[in-house]
C-alpha cells in the first residue's frame, strides 16, 4: 500500500486514484474506497454514492465550485499537480477552505515535492501524495520551512500584525 | 525606512538555510535543474551568459549606507567589483558562483537584506516614485503602503507559482508618474477622496514583446481593502491566466483576452467574499507602517535658496548646469534631493563599483541622513541634502564620477545589461548607449536639447523599459546579426503611451547616425520651449520616417 503524509505523518493510503481512462477502459472496482475524476463524479454521482466511500480529485482548469454541493458528502477532495508549476491548486484549495468551508481531507497529488509543501500546507491541504521516487521523511521537513508568516493562512487567517 | 523587527530577522534566517538546503541538494544531484530553477529564481538567481546573476531585491528602492556598504562587500568579495542598478530599482551581480550565493544570502541578512521573489513567477520586488515622501506634490507618502504590499506579498503561499511573474508599482504624485503604474501589471494610484484615502487600481499594463497600457480595474478602493483588492486580482490571474504559452502568459494578455469588463466582473466576486475578512487593513497597522517612514530630523533654520548656494551658483557654471538637472524640489524647505547619475560615459549604464558603493554610503551619512535611493533610472538619490550644502556635495560627486549633469536628457540613457551578460539578449546595449554618450558629450548642446528619455533594450524582454523612451533602441536578431529598431514617442509619465515603431531596423553603426538625425530634425521644428516628446507629439512620426531613411530612399 502507497504511503502519504497526512496531518504531518507518514500514514497508508487506502484509497484508489483512478482517471476517466481507466474507468472507461476497466468499469469500477467492486469495492475499496476510490478517487475519482470530477467529470466522471458529475456524471455518475448518485451511483458512485450508492456504491460506497468514494472521493473526487480535481484537474487544473476544474474549480471546486463544482462540488459545493457536496461537500459534505466527500471525505477526501484531492487536487492535481500535472506539474508542480501549476500554481492554479493553490488557488482551489485555498477557496475550499475558506469560502466553501470544506473541512475533510485536502490532498496533493501529482508532481508533489517538498519544496512545495509549506505552501501547499498553508493555503489548506493537510495530506501530500509525494511523488512516488521521492523520500517520505524528506519531504516531511518540507512542511517546517518557516516558523514565521507575514500574511494570514487557512490555518489562522491572521496577518502576523493581528496574532 | 521600514525597521526589520525579530521577525523578520527570523524569517530571513529560515530563508537562508532553506536555499543553502536547496543548494545542497540540486548539488548533490537530489534536485533536478526542472525543480531547482523556481526555487532558485525565486530567489533571484539566475543562470546567466558567463555566471549565475544574483539579483538583490531593493524594496521601492531605499537603502540605508550600512547596507550599501554591504553591497560594496559583496562586489568585491563574491564578484567582480562591479554591482548593477535595475530598472527596477534592485542591485544585480553578474559574476557569483552559485555554491557561494547562500553566503551571499547569509551576509545580505546580516544588514536585513535579501533576495526573496526578484525573480520567478511570482510577486517580485515593489516600486515606487524614487522621490517618495519628499516629492512636494506627492499627496502623502507612498512607502508605507509598498510596504503593507511587500509583507504580504512575501512568501504568500497562494501566489509563489503564478502563470509569469508579476510586478506591483504604487505612486502618490497627481499628474505624474515616476513609478510608472500604467505599464505595471498591477499600478496602485493613490488618491484622496473626502479626505480618506483610496486607491486607482489598474491592471494589464507591462512592457516586454506584447506592450500594453494598463486598464483601470477599481476607481477607487477604500484604503482598509487594499490587500484584499490585490488578492482578488491575483486569484482571478492564478486561477485563468494562460499557462500553456509563456509569451502569452501576463495578466495583461488575460485581461486583453477576457475584456476589462468581464475583468472587473470577475475581480469583483473575489473581491466580494474577501472584503471585510482578516486582511482587511486597520488604522493601527497603517500608522504603524507609517511610522517606520516618519520625516528625518530636517534643520528648522535651513531656508530655500540660502546664500551659500546662490554665491556658488553665481560663480559656477558647471555647478549651475548640475543644479539646473540633477537637484530635484524637495518638499522641506532648505532641502533638496540631489540624483547621482549613473551614467558617465563609458560605464554601463547603472553600473557602480565595490568602492563607488562604500562613498555613496558614507556621502549618504554626512549629506543625507544614511539613506540613499535606487530609481528605475538607473540612478542613485540623495533624497534630503540641505541646500546650503549642495555645492560641497557637487564637489565630491564630481571627483567620484556621479555629478555628470545629465539627469532626464539624452545621455541619461537606460539600457539593459544586453548581449554582453544576458543569454536572453538578441543584441548588445551597452556599446549602443556608449557611442551615443559621445556624440552627444557636448553639455551646453545636451542641455539645449533638454529631457529627451532615451531607453536601450537587448531583446523583446524590454527591461531597457524601451516602449516607453521618447526615443527607444530595441536589438533584433536577423539571421545572427544584430540589427536595432527605433521607436519613437513612448511615454512613461503620467500620459502613459507606448512608443511607435520607426521602420525598419539598422546596423549597429548606423544607429547612432539615425538618432542624430532625428534629433536634429526636432530641434529644427521644435517651438521655442518644446521638448523632443511635445515636438513629435505635434508633428507626427513622418517627418522623422523620412529623416530618418531619407538617405537610402
Amino acid at each position: 500500500m502507497a504511503a502519504i503524509i497526512k496531518n504531518g505523518e507518514i500514514v497508508d493510503d487506502r484509497w484508489l486514484r483512478l482517471t476517466t481512462e481507466q474507468i472507461e477502459a476497466d468499469g469500477l472496482p467492486a469495492d475499496g474506497p476510490i478517487l475519482v475524476p470530477l467529470p466522471v463524479w458529475l456524471a455518475q454521482r448518485e451511483a458512485l454514492l450508492a456504491r460506497g466511500e468514494v472521493a473526487v480529485w480535481l484537474a487544473p482548469g476544474e474549480e471546486p465550485e463544482a462540488l459545493v454541493e457536496d461537500l459534505d458528502r466527500l471525505p477526501l477532495i484531492a487536487i492535481d499537480f500535472p506539474v508542480f508549476r501549476d500554481g492554479r491548486g493553490y488557488s482551489y484549495a485555498r477557496e475550499l477552505r475558506t469560502r466553501f468551508g470544506y473541512h475533510g481531507e485536502l490532498r496533493a497529488i501529482g508532481d508533489v515535492l517538498r519544496d512545495q509543501l509549506f505552501y501547499l500546507s498553508r493555503v489548506g491541504f493537510n495530506a501530500f501524495a509525494v511523488r512516488e521516487d521521492r523520500n517520505l521523511e524528506d519531504a516531511l521537513k518540507g512542511l517546517k520551512d518557516f516558523s514565521v508568516t507575514y500574511q494570514g493562512d487557512t490555518q489562522d487567517p491572521r496577518p502576523i500584525y493581528r496574532r | 525606512m521600514y525597521l526589520y523587527q525579530d521577525y523578520d530577522r527570523q524569517l530571513l534566517a529560515e530563508r537562508v538555510a532553506q536555499f543553502r538546503d536547496q543548494t545542497e541538494r540540486y548539488l548533490a544531484g537530489q534536485l533536478s535543474d526542472e525543480e531547482f530553477l523556481p526555487l532558485r529564481l525565486q530567489n533571484g538567481l539566475y543562470i546567466q551568459r558567463y555566471a549565475p546573476m544574483l539579483r538583490v531585491a531593493v524594496p521601492y528602492g531605499m537603502l540605508g549606507s550600512r547596507q550599501l556598504r554591504a553591497l560594496g562587500h559583496i562586489a568585491r568579495t563574491w564578484d567582480k567589483g562591479y554591482a548593477h542598478v535595475s530598472t527596477r530599482q534592485n542591485v544585480q551581480f553578474n559574476w557569483p558562483a552559485l555554491e557561494d550565493v547562500p553566503d551571499i544570502l547569509a551576509f545580505l541578512a546580516t544588514v536585513d537584506m535579501h533576495a526573496i521573489q526578484t525573480s520567478g513567477n511570482c510577486i517580485r520586488n515593489v516600486t515606487t516614485d524614487e522621490f517618495a515622501g519628499v516629492a512636494g506634490d506627492e499627496l502623502e507618502d507612498p512607502r508605507p503602503w509598498c510596504e503593507i504590499i511587500r509583507q504580504w506579498a512575501t512568501f504568500n503561499p497562494e501566489f509563489a507559482y503564478l502563470p509569469r511573474k508579476f510586478k506591483i508599482a504604487v505612486n502618490a504624485v497627481p499628474d505624474q508618474d515616476l513609478a510608472l503604474v500604467g505599464v505595471h501589471d498591477i499600478g496602485v494610484q493613490i488618491v484622496h477622496r473626502d479626505g480618506e484615502t483610496g486607491f486607482q487600481v489598474l491592471a494589464g499594463g507591462g512592457l516586454g514583446r506584447t506592450p500594453m497600457v494598463g486598464e483601470v480595474i477599481g476607481e477607487f478602493v477604500a484604503w482598509p481593502d487594499l490587500l484584499a483588492y490585490l488578492e482578488a486580482i491575483l486569484r482571478v490571474y492564478n486561477k485563468y491566466g494562460n499557462r500553456d504559452n509563456k509569451y502569452k502568459a501576463r495578466i495583461k494578455i488575460l485581461v486583453k483576452a477576457l475584456g476589462v469588463d468581464a475583468f472587473r466582473a470577475l475581480t469583483e466576486k473575489e473581491f466580494a467574499h474577501l472584503q471585510g475578512g482578516p486582511m482587511t487593513l486597520t488604522a493601527e497597522e497603517v500608522s504603524r507602517m507609517r511610522g517606520y517612514f516618519s520625516r528625518p530630523p530636517y534643520a528648522a533654520d535651513a531656508t530655500d535658496q540660502p546664500a551659500a548656494l546662490t554665491a556658488a551658483l553665481d560663480a559656477d557654471a558647471a555647478l549651475r548646469r548640475w543644479y539646473r538637472t540633477n537637484v530635484s524640489a524637495h518638499g522641506q524647505p532648505g532641502y533638496a534631493a540631489v540624483t547621482l547619475t549613473l551614467k558617465k560615459t563609458g560605464r554601463a549604464p547603472g553600473d557602480i563599483t565595490d568602492t563607488e558603493l562604500d562613498a555613496v554610503a558614507d556621502l549618504a551619512d554626512r549629506y543625507s541622513f544614511g539613506e540613499a535611493r535606487t530609481t528605475h533610472q538607473q540612478n542613485m538619490v540623495l533624497a534630503d541634502v540641505r541646500q546650503d550644502q549642495l555645492p560641497a556635495l557637487w564637489q565630491e560627486l564630481e571627483a567620484l564620477g556621479f555629478a555628470t549633469p545629465n539627469f532626464r536628457l539624452l545621455t541619461d540613457i537606460v539600457a539593459c545589461p544586453g548581449g554582453d551578460f544576458c543569454s536572453l539578449a538578441n543584441a548588445k546595449s551597452i556599446p549602443v548607449a556608449e557611442a551615443l554618450q559621445r556624440r552627444f558629450e557636448d553639455l551646453d548642446y545636451l542641455h539645449d536639447l533638454g529631457p529627451l528619455d532615451l531607453n536601450i533594450s537587448g531583446c523583446m524582454n524590454a527591461c531597457g523599459h524601451h516602449h516607453i523612451g521618447h526615443i527607444g533602441i530595441l536589438g533584433v536578431d536577423k539571421k545572427g546579426r544584430e540589427y536595432y529598431q527605433i521607436t519613437l514617442g513612448g511615454r512613461g509619465d503620467s500620459h502613459c503611451v507606448i512608443g511607435e515603431k520607426l521602420g525598419p531596423s539598422f546596423e549597429a553603426d548606423e544607429v547612432v547616425d539615425v538618432i542624430a538625425r532625428l534629433v536634429d530634425l526636432y530641434v529644427e521644428q521644435r517651438h521655442p520651449g518644446e521638448g523632443f516628446i511635445d515636438t513629435y507629439e505635434r508633428v507626427g512620426i513622418e517627418p522623422f520616417k523620412e529623416r530618418a531613411y531619407g538617405s537610402h530612399h
